[in-house]
């Protein structure tokens, strides 16, 4: 495959994972207008978007470069750097908020020395920010690794962050 | 297996589930387990497991076991319901073996245990019409929708209505749009019907949800998304569309999830697709799934955003009913639009017409959150007052604290005080007030709570949301949110707070969209009824709430700054 014929459509690298955006494209017809959908399929099997990842889907789909990195840096969603072994999501959404967010953000990242939206500089752990995580009852909450911390204290969480 | 919703929030299972349990005949009583995110979250899908087996391992073979959308009161979940007995059951942890023996006794007819639903001001107060299956059907079973009347206000309308005469209903119900501006409903699908298309047109589900907190729609997707498509297919008809997109926000992965398997489910059994109840109308839906921007929730960004591209808005007009999608007539609705839509068919547009106010019709959803004991999902008539709503719906504030304000409208709303309770909750009165009704976003506060840290807090997320189009959006909401800043750091003087006025006055004047439009409303607000707070902070160097960093002291290092002048000119936004 990496030898392809068809240049600039074969697939950056030989890793088997570029046949599901592969067949993404397909399905959506190669029409310029499913970059995002595209783009959404690459960063869930990749985990980020990089620079070969962009130029591919750019040049299959015939969506000039600036397009596509205009596509994926005005998207929240996406993320253009690799992120770390864990994850620690704070909800930073109003009812978070309300019930004291701000001060949970705080110091998680006083705890492991990172602003949010970095990664911890040996790889370990990213604090992200979310708009909702959809356990508003529970607020604050905070999603690490996938389990979700309602009610969540400071504390209690710095622990669980130096468990991890 | 499982997977991490995008921003990690809660996972999502794809693999095969259990079946529920349904007796062979009437059952004598069910267990309705939610399986809506709030109750997902800590662990309602391992209690449906664990309760059926309990149940088969009793040998009830009377007893229901079934999965339900969200049954309200959030808060207290993981939430079971046993109708038959009018009983909630709540907390019942996977964890804790007793709750889950409790309410087992209760099932098997030994015990009478639970919260009684009857004669509780939560249930009593409110009226279902979207949330009308929301806790009774199977989100994932067409079969629950259908046999409790789903389909049939699509089957009328094709069989015996003309497409006018559908809309002629909608008019007729007095609905408007439940996304926000609240325009017209019928007056919009008049004026799509109307549209030149030649090559064709589209109808569009707006279920971006951006407001920070609040949760109806993605809700109402997960608890009925058979309501929402069922919306859709009528408005395809009287408007002349035969293909439709519902624009879901990507941090909603449960949602797309069931949205895509009743789109399969209703396609399968001939409610979506060609030949819809055997006549000549077809009707496709697909699913866009959003990247992240708030301001995608407006139509022309929604519609750039469908299309691939960046989120930004445009002028209008055109608008997008005459010129949308690939340039085609295009209906935007909110899924709460869509979801009253079968009722208004079925039941009639004079049925919506006799719930709510002169000029709010029907029913809106709220998701109830912040400082007050029950928070959750509910549902009113238009009219209702807002104490009703927070002191006998939402029990009152939290640990007996002292109500402050209730906060409707997210980032483009507004701050309403203790003296406005008694107001009446629709679309004027609201407004009138210095608040608008938005999508359904509430969340009451108590005197914990900072109402200029509020207004920053929103400020914040306008100029992070800012998409940078226009000068009075980008720079404004970045030069707000520095002058509120000083406000909370004791570093502002009351010639800052008059500039705060004038550039929040500018930019509501000038910005190009409802995000820059709207985003100066929280300051408005809260100085319109707790100007006394900012001066605190300005003038005494005090934070009623505790919650700023006002050092103490003279303010004197304010007015040094207020000399070296403040208002320098940043470019925020997005690149
Ligand atoms: C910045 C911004 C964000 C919006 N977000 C949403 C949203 O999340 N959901 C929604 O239904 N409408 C949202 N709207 C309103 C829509 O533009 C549009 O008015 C609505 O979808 C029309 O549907 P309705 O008439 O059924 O309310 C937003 C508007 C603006 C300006
Ligand atoms: S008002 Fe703000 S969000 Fe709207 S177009 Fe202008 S910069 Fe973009
Ligand atoms: S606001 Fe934090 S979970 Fe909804
Ligand atoms: S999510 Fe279970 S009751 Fe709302």
């Amino acid at each position: 495959m990496a030898t392809s014929t068809f240049v600039g459509r074969s697939a950056p690298s030989d890793d088997k994972r570029w046949r599901q955006v592969d067949v993404r494209m397909r399905r959506l017809g190669y029409r310029p207008d499913g970059l995002i959908e595209v783009l959404h399929t690459t960063q869930e099997v990749f985990g980020y978007l990089d620079d070969d990842a962009l130029s591919y889907v750019g040049e299959s789909l015939g969506v000039p470069p600036s397009k596509v990195y205009g596509v994926a840096t005005f998207y929240s969603h996406f993320t253009l750097k690799p992120q770390g072994l864990h994850t620690c999501v704070v909800c930073t959404g109003t009812a978070c908020y309300i019930n004291g967010a701000s001060a949970l953000l705080a110091a998680i990242s006083k705890e492991l020395g990172v602003q949010p939206g970095a990664t911890t500089p040996d790889g370990r752990v990213s604090v992200l920010k979310a708009r909702c995580l959809g356990a508003c009852s529970m607020a604050p909450a905070v999603v690490i690794d996938g389990e979700v911390h309602g009610h969540a204290v400071p504390a209690r969480l710095v622990d669980v962050l130096e468990k991890l | 297996m499982s997977t991490d919703g995008p921003d990690g929030s809660a996972p999502v299972r794809h693999g095969r589930q259990p079946e529920p349990l349904i007796p062979d005949g009437p059952a004598r009583a069910s267990a309705n387990v939610c399986q809506a995110a709030g109750c997902l979250s800590m662990g309602s899908d391992q209690l449906f497991e664990t309760l059926r087996a309990a149940v088969l391992a009793r040998g009830l073979h009377d007893v229901a076991v079934r999965r339900v959308g969200c049954l309200g009161l959030c808060a207290a979940g993981p939430l079971v319901e046993v109708p038959e007995q009018g009983r909630l059951f709540e907390r019942v942890h996977p964890g804790e073996p007793k709750r889950t023996e409790d309410l087992v006794s209760s099932l098997a007819g030994e015990t009478v245990a639970g919260r009684s639903v009857a004669a509780d001001p939560f249930f009593s107060h409110q009226v279902k019409v979207v949330l009308e299956r929301c806790g009774t059907v199977d989100p994932e079973r067409l079969e629950d929708y259908v046999a409790t009347g789903g389909y049939e206000g699509l089957s009328k309308a094709l069989t015996s209505m003309t497409p006018e005469e559908v809309i002629a209903e909608v008019v007729r119900s007095g609905l408007r749009g439940r996304g926000g501006a609240g325009y017209p409903t019928g007056l919009m699908w008049r004026t799509v019907a109307k549209a030149e298309a030649p090559e064709g047109k589209y109808v569009v589900c707006n279920a971006d949800e951006g407001d920070p907190g609040a949760f109806m729609d993605r809700s109402v997707l997960e608890s009925c998304p058979q309501q929402v498509l069922e919306g859709m297919a009528i408005a395809g008809y009287a408007v002349g569309a035969h293909r439709g997109y519902v624009y879901v926000r990507a941090e909603y992965p449960l949602a797309v999830k069931r949205l895509s398997s009743a789109i399969r489910q209703a396609e399968r059994d001939g409610h979506l697709g060609p030949e819809i109840a055997g006549t000549r109308f077809n009707f496709q839906v697909e699913v866009r799934i959003g990247a992240g921007a708030f301001v995608c929730g407006e139509e022309t960004a929604l519609i750039a955003s469908i299309q691939g591209g960046r989120g930004t808005p445009k002028p209008r007009p055109p608008y997008p009913a005459s010129s949308g999608l690939w340039g085609c007539p295009t209906l935007i609705n909110n899924v709460e639009t869509f979801a009253n839509i079968p009722s208004v068919i079925s039941r009639g547009g004079d049925w919506l017409n006799t719930i709510g106010t002169e000029r709010s019709k029907g029913t809106k959803v709220f998701a109830l959150t912040g400082a007050v004991t029950n928070t959750g999902l509910i549902e009113v008539p238009m009219g209702l007052t807002l104490r009703q709503i927070v002191f006998e719906i939402g029990g009152g504030l939290a640990e007996g604290r002292k109500f402050k304000a209730v906060q409707t409208g997210g980032p483009s709303g507004g701050c309403i005080p203790e003296s406005l309770l008694d107001m009446a909750v629709d679309y004027e009165t609201l407004a009138a007030a210095g608040s608008i009704m938005g999508s359904g976003g509430m969340i009451v506060m108590d005197d914990r709570t900072c109402m200029v840290d509020v207004a920053k807090f929103f400020m914040d997320f306008c100029r992070e949301e800012s998409c940078g189009k226009c000068l009075p959006c980008r720079v404004g909401t970045e030069e707000m949110y520095r002058l509120l800043d000083r406000v909370t750091t004791g570093m502002a003087t009351r010639s800052h707070l008059a500039q705060l006025e004038d550039l929040a006055a500018m930019v509501r004047a000038t910005s190009l969209c409802g995000l820059g439009q709207g985003a100066p409303n929280p300051v408005f607000s809260t100085l319109r009824y707790f100007r006394g707070e900012y001066l605190a902070h300005i003038d005494d160097h005090v934070c009623q709430a505790g919650v700023c960093p006002v050092p103490a002291g003279p303010p004197a290092g304010a007015t040094e700054a207020a000399l070296a002048g403040t208002a320098t000119v940043s470019s925020g936004g997005r690149p």
